[in-house]
């Protein structure tokens, strides 16, 4: 396998837009290709991920309009990608896969996602899709439910009292507006504190309105190339050492999800390709959809033992400067979560926090990152490993 | 033909009889439910079609309080862990919302059913398991 780098990143802003779904992705990729040094013609592939275009704006089949509106002539192959909210991750693999096997040189890779018009019902109901049609969905669940669920399982299996729990759980939301407030494109950019959670409305027991991650319009776009051409492109290209992708049935096969047997697997191939270890990661953007998410996430990539990722939040440990900064972009939580972007605005942010690009959300001297992107109730899990 | 021993449909439609079906492996002996065209231990295809107890306890719940289109919030849903293995969703109807907590977690339940009419993007009707609290 060749060695595969990121080149150009582009990220818009997250959060309300009147651009399509087409402008948008538009927007990412033209600043991910300038920030290339290269034109469009110089994409051989582009891999994008959407997932809920159809609902949204009509639109499917989205692949070939963003290659006409980029310019990229017919012989471009143009391909969509869906994989829930790990969408633009599953579509990042699959690019890494073309550049690393010597079929392409130069790709361009991302995601676009327009959620805000949808309303509600009628995106509560599209996002309960990425759950199981016959056993899960006619019970009424929703992703709110998804994670609720599992906040409730995992209060009872470590012994955690809710209270105490709960409280935890809002620090992962004012740890991210936090980091939020330093992020230029983050959807929500101001500060909050544990009563502002806590005072919100109850959406699934025990998750209330700011335990959870907003709905979001954005889109984020890459360009990968070989370490070769990369190093010619850009004065800091980042490296992709490693790559994980693991998937499960629904919830009710996974059985005790406060282990995810699917995120466990996945970033021990991205940690095993990489030749590293929790221990060696310096920033990492983890999949914060709901509070709870957060802390799951972080044992199940190792930076915690199991049971303890409550206790080290509230000890600082993942915030910036801490021992393990997680989600210094806001996350998904105040960044915003496009759901079909949200794995390309990972990647994103670890470029730019590699390159040493990130301001006063800066996590110092990082010189190894990782992503994590669940979709789904974990059945499609992908984490990367980046390094400069 | 077909590989799968018992199909959704079937599954819900003894569901509406009354009989909560699964799978029983002749290889490592592992239940299934709701099934599968395999095994959910070891992936065999060496399954029976076999009728369940219908008993099992209450493992995770939520309060679903904002509702997907086409449904109406507040609702429980929870997931029991079948006295032969399985785990399956269901809701709890015969407790209040407002007063469900985590009490509920290891309560026994026996399992019943509801019938949903199609909603929109669903393939027909629907059914989904009921929780009774029996202890
Ligand atoms: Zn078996």
């Amino acid at each position: 396998m060749r060695k595969v780098a990121i080149a150009g990143v582009g990220m818009t802003k997250f959060g309300k837009t009147d651009k399509s779904l087409v402008e948008l992705f538009t927007e990412a990729a033209m600043e991910a290709i300038n920030g290339s040094n290269i034109r469009p013609r110089d994409i051989q592939a582009l891999f994008v991920g959407n997932c809920l275009g159809d609902f949204a704006e009509g639109q499917a089949n989205i692949a070939g309009f963003l290659a006409s509106e980029l310019g990229l002539p017919p012989w471009t192959p143009a391909t969509r990608f869906e994989g829930a909210c790990a969408t633009a991750s599953v579509a990042i693999r699959d690019a890494f896969m073309w550049v690393a096997s010597g079929f392409y040189d130069t790709v361009l890779v991302g995601g676009v996602e327009k959620i805000l018009h949808m309303g509600t019902p009628l995106a509560t109901r599209t996002f309960a899709m990425a759950s199981d049609s016959k056993y899960e969905e006619f019970c009424g669940l929703t992703f709110p439910g998804v994670f609720a669920m599992l906040a409730h399982m995992y209060a009872h299996k470590y012994g955690i009292p809710l209270p105490v729990l709960k409280e935890r759980m809002a620090l992962v939301a004012v740890k991210n507006h936090k980091n939020g407030a330093m992020n230029p494109l983050a959807q929500f950019q101001k500060e909050i504190t544990v009563d502002t959670v806590l005072n919100s409305f109850m959406v699934a027991d025990p998750l209330q309105l700011f335990d959870c991650c907003p709905f979001s319009d954005g889109a984020a776009a890459l360009v990968l190339t070989t370490g070769e051409k990369a190093a010619k492109m850009v004065d800091k290209p980042v490296y992709i050492l490693g790559i994980g992708q693991g998937s499960a049935g629904s919830l009710i096969r996974q059985k005790d999800y406060t282990v995810m047997q699917s995120r466990v697997a996945s970033a021990r191939q991205a940690y095993r390709m990489a030749g590293v270890g929790p221990e060696d990661i310096d920033v990492c953007e983890l999949h914060d959809c709901f509070t709870i998410a957060e802390i799951v996430a972080s044992e199940c990539l190792g930076f915690f033992e199991f049971g303890k990722g409550s206790e080290a939040l509230e000890n600082g440990e993942t915030a910036i400067g801490g021992r393990i900064p997680i989600n210094p972009s806001g996350g998904l939580k105040a960044k915003g979560h496009p759901i079909g972007a949200t794995g390309a605005a990972q990647a994103y942010e670890i470029v730019r926090q590699l390159r040493g690009e990130c301001g006063r959300r800066q996590v110092d001297g990082a010189k190894i990152g990782m992503t994590d992107t669940l979709g789904g109730d974990a059945s499609t899990i992908v984490n990367l490993i980046l390094g400069v | 033909m077909s590989f799968y021993k018992l199909t959704h449909r079937d599954y819900f439609e003894a569901l509406k009889e009354g009989r909560l079906m699964g799978l029983k492996c002749r290889e490592c002996g592992a239940y299934t439910a709701p099934p599968k065209v395999c095994c959910d231990g070891c992936g065999g295809t060496g399954v029976e079609t076999v009728q369940l107890s219908g008993k099992g306890v209450i493992k995770t719940f939520t309060v679903i309080r904002v509702a997907p289109e086409g449904l109406e919030a507040p609702y429980i849903v929870a997931m029991a862990e079948l006295e032969e293995g399985p785990w399956i969703m269901g809701n709890i109807l015969d407790v209040d919302p407002d007063k469900a907590g985590m009490d509920l977690i290891g309560k026994k339940v026996a399992v019943d059913h509801k019938v949903l009419p199609p909603l929109n993007y669903t393939s027909g009707e629907g059914v989904a398991p009921v929780f009774k609290i029996i202890s």
